[in-house]
C-alpha cells in the first residue's frame, strides 16, 4: 500500500513541477534563456492567492484566477523591462540579469510579507455524503490508501494544461508564431511575425502557467515563505532538462518522473533524496545527452 | 603611445593585475595598522579573499574554458571540510597555526582537484546549458553527502559515519569534528588576511600563467571553435579537463581559507546560491578578465556591509538586485554601450579604448 501512495504523492508532485518545467521550456525554446526567475513567480501567485482567499475572503477559484492574472502581468513586464534589452547580448549575461530579477522578487517579498511563514489553507475540502464531515480525500481500502483530493486535481490539471498547450503550439496561429520564432528568429520576423509580441505572450503564458503551480504547490504543501519558489524552481528546471529542455511533452514526462523519483527516495531516506534526484539526472544525460525527449542537433562544421 | 608587440601587451597588463592586488594589501595593511577598518568590514577581509581567489578559479572555467560551471561552491565546500578535518586532527602532531593551515589548504586544494577529475571526466562530455546543469546537480550531491556525513577522531585515526554520532564509534579522548548537518561547530579560526592574500596571488599566478602558456591557447581555441580545434589535433578532454581541475584545486584552497575564518561552519554555506555569488563576480567583472573578477568579488563583497552602514539593512538585499540588474542592462545593452562609449570619448578625450585585460 505504501508503494501505492507514495507513487500517487510522487505522481502529484510531479505534476507541480511539470507545470512549473512547462513554462521553463516555453520561454527556453523561444528566447533560449534560462528564465532563473520563474520559481519566484511561483512564489508571487501563492501569496496574491492567500491574501486574496485570507484577507479578502474572495472564493479560492476567484483567488487562482487573480493570482494568474497578476503573474501574467508580472511576466510580462519583467521580460519588457529586463529581458528585452538584452536580446542581443550573450547569454551569459541574461542569465545574470535572471538571477537579479530572481532576487529582487524574494527580497520584495520579503520585505512586503515578511520572512515567517503562512499556513496555506486546503481548498480541497469537500462534505462527505454518508456523514456530512468535511473531508480531504477518497478513502480506499478501508483507509489504507487515502488519495487527496488536491493531489487528483493537480494531477488533472496538469494533463489539462498539457493537452491544451500541445494543441495550442500545435493548431493555433500564435502557436505557430511561437514554433517559427523558435526556429530563427530572423525569418520568423522576415515573414511578418512580430517577435516581440510572441516573446512576451510567451513569457504571459509562462507566468500564468507559474501561478497555477504556485496554488497548486501551496495547497498540498501548506507553507508559504518568500524562498518557497526557489527549490522547487530549479527541481522543475531540472525536470526540463531532465525530458529535454524546449519540448512539451518532454517537460510533462520529465516532471513526473522527478516528483516520483523524489518521493520514493524520501520514503527510503529523507536527507539524501535530493541528492538521488539528481544522481538520477545526471545517469540519464550521460545516457542521453539532449534529455529523455530532446532532439539532437547536428553539428555543421 | 607606443604599439607594444602582444607578448609585452600580456606582460605589462599581467603586472597591472599583480601590482593592483599588492597596492590594496599593503594599503589595507596600513590603514588598519592605523585603526581605520571598521570591525565589519575587518571581518570581511578573509571572506574577500577566499571569494577573490573562486571568482578567479570559475572565470579559467566560465570565461576561459566557456563552460557554464553552476556548482562551483561544490568544489569549494570539499575543500572546507576536508581542510577543517585536517586541521582539527592535526592539532597536536602541528601545533604552529600557519602550518596547519597551509597544510589545511594543500590538502582542501588536493581533495577539491580528485572530486574536480570525478566530475569532470563525465561532465565535459556534455554542452552547454545541459553541462551547466550537471554541475548544479553535482554541487547538490556534494552539499548531500556532506550534509549527512559524520567524522570523528580518536587515537586510532578518523572515523567516518553517515548515520549518526554514535555509530563513530569514538575511542577514549575521541571528539567528532564533522556533525552532519550541524556541520563544525568547534573549529579553531587560524585564517588571516596575510594567508589569503598569499592564496590570491598564487591562483593569480597560476591562472594567468596557465593562460598565457601553449595549454591555455588550446584551452581558449576549444571554446571559441570546438570543432576548428579538433582538426587540429588539440584533445578536446584533456584541455578542458586541465581548466577544470585547476579551477576546482583552487575552489578547494579557497574553501579551505574561507572554514578557518570561522568558528562554526555547516554544509548549507556551500549551496548553489554561492555557486551563483561567485558567478555574479565574475560575469560581472567580465569573461576572461582576471581584474575585472579580483575588483567584482571585492566590490560586491563589501558593498552589502556597506548599505548596511547607511542604515538600509533591510533594504540591501533588494539594492544588491536592482544594482545587479542595471550593471547588466548598462553593460549589455547596445545602445547604452554606445551612450557610454561616448561619454567616455567626451570625458577622456580622444584615447582609443584599450583592450581587455587578459
Amino acid at each position: 500500500m505504501s508503494l501505492l501512495s507514495n507513487l500517487i504523492n510522487g505522481i502529484s508532485l510531479g505534476s507541480v513541477y511539470a507545470i512549473i518545467a512547462l513554462g521553463y521550456t516555453m520561454v527556453y525554446g523561444i528566447a533560449k534563456m534560462l528564465n532563473f526567475a520563474h520559481g519566484d513567480v511561483i512564489m508571487v501567485g501563492a501569496y496574491i492567492c492567500f491574501f486574496a482567499t485570507q484577507n479578502f475572503g474572495l472564493h479560492p477559484v476567484v483567488g487562482a484566477l487573480l493570482a494568474m492574472v497578476v503573474c501574467t502581468a508580472l511576466g510580462v513586464v519583467i521580460e519588457r523591462l529586463a529581458y528585452k534589452p538584452l536580446r542581443q547580448a550573450p547569454s551569459l549575461a541574461v542569465l545574470i540579469t535572471a538571477i537579479g530579477v530572481s532576487y529582487f522578487l524574494q527580497n520584495s517579498a520579503l520585505l512586503l510579507w515578511k520572512s515567517d511563514p503562512k499556513v496555506f489553507p486546503t481548498f480541497f475540502s469537500f462534505p462527505d455524503k454518508a456523514t456530512g464531515e468535511m473531508k480531504t480525500g477518497i478513502s480506499l481500502f478501508d483507509g489504507g490508501l487515502t488519495i487527496t483530493y488536491v493531489a487528483i486535481f493537480t494531477v488533472l490539471m496538469c494533463v489539462i494544461i498539457m493537452v491544451g498547450l500541445t494543441l495550442f503550439t500545435g493548431k493555433t496561429k500564435m502557436g505557430k508564431a511561437m514554433r517559427a520564432c523558435s526556429e530563427d528568429k530572423g525569418a520568423a520576423q522576415l515573414m511578418g511575425i512580430d517577435v516581440n509580441f510572441t516573446i512576451s505572450m510567451t513569457f504571459a503564458i509562462g507566468s500564468a502557467l507559474a501561478a497555477i503551480a504556485g496554488v497548486l504547490l501551496c495547497s498540498s504543501y501548506q507553507t508559504l515563505m518568500p524562498t518557497t519558489g526557489s527549490l522547487p524552481g530549479i527541481k522543475a528546471f531540472t525536470a526540463a532538462v531532465f525530458g529535454g529542455i524546449g519540448s512539451i511533452p518532454g517537460a510533462f514526462l520529465g516532471g513526473i518522473l522527478l516528483g516520483v523519483i523524489e518521493i520514493f527516495a524520501k520514503a527510503f531516506n529523507t536527507q539524501i533524496s535530493d541528492a538521488v534526484v539528481f544522481a538520477v539526472l545526471i545517469v540519464v544525460l550521460l545516457v542521453k545527452p539532449t534529455g529523455l525527449l530532446g532532439k539532437t542537433i547536428h553539428e555543421k562544421v | 603611445m607606443k604599439q607594444l608587440t602582444p607578448s609585452r601587451k600580456k606582460l605589462v597588463n599581467n603586472s597591472i593585475t599583480y601590482g593592483i592586488v599588492i597596492i590594496a594589501y599593503i594599503i589595507i595593511q596600513i590603514l588598519n595598522a592605523g585603526g581605520m577598518i571598521s570591525p565589519a568590514i575587518q571581518g570581511q577581509l578573509v571572506p574577500i579573499c577566499a571569494y577573490i581567489t573562486m571568482a578567479i578559479s570559475l572565470n579559467l572555467v566560465v570565461g576561459f574554458s566557456g563552460e557554464l560551471s553552476l556548482g562551483h561552491a561544490g568544489f569549494m565546500s570539499v575543500g572546507a571540510f576536508s581542510g577543517v578535518v585536517v586541521s582539527l586532527s592535526l592539532q597536536q602532531a602541528i601545533p604552529s597555526g600557519p602550518v596547519r593551515l597551509a597544510v589545511a589548504m594543500l590538502v582542501g586544494a588536493v581533495l577539491a582537484g580528485l572530486a574536480g577529475f570525478i566530475v569532470g571526466v563525465p561532465v565535459l562530455r556534455l554542452q552547454g546549458d545541459y553541462l551547466a546543469i550537471v554541475t548544479l546537480a553535482f554541487g547538490e550531491i556534494i552539499k548531500n553527502i556532506i550534509n549527512i556525513l559524520y567524522v570523528g577522531v580518536d587515537e586510532n585515526g578518523l572515523r567516518f559515519s553517515i548515520a549518526n554520532e554514535m555509530a563513530l564509534g569514538l575511542g577514549e579522548g575521541g571528539r567528532a569534528i564533522l556533525k552532519g548537518p550541524m556541520g563544525v561547530t568547534t573549529n579553531v579560526k587560524l585564517s588571516s588576511f596575510t594567508a589569503g592574500f598569499i592564496l590570491v596571488l598564487i591562483a593569480l599566478t597560476v591562472v594567468l600563467n596557465l593562460v598565457n602558456s601553449r595549454a591555455g591557447r588550446a584551452v581558449m581555441a576549444l571554446r571559441d571553435n570546438r570543432i576548428a580545434a579538433e582538426s587540429v589535433g588539440i584533445q578536446v578532454t584533456k584541455y578542458k579537463l586541465m581548466a577544470f581541475v585547476t579551477s576546482a584545486v583552487l575552489a578547494g584552497a579557497a574553501g579551505a581559507l574561507y572554514a578557518m575564518n570561522y568558528s562554526s561552519i555547516a554544509a548549507k554555506k556551500f549551496d548553489f546560491n554561492t555557486s551563483i555569488l561567485v558567478l555574479v563576480f565574475v560575469v560581472l567583472g567580465g569573461l576572461g578578465n582576471i581584474r575585472g573578477s579580483i575588483v567584482a568579488a571585492a566590490f560586491l563583497t563589501v558593498l552589502p556591509e556597506f548599505l548596511r552602514k547607511l542604515n538600509l539593512d533591510q533594504y540591501r538585499m533588494l539594492v544588491y538586485a536592482i544594482v545587479l540588474i542595471l550593471v547588466m542592462l548598462a553593460t549589455n545593452n547596445e545602445s547604452s554601450r554606445i551612450f557610454f562609449s561616448s561619454l567616455r570619448q567626451k570625458l577622456f578625450g580622444s584615447f582609443k579604448r584599450k583592450g581587455g585585460a587578459r
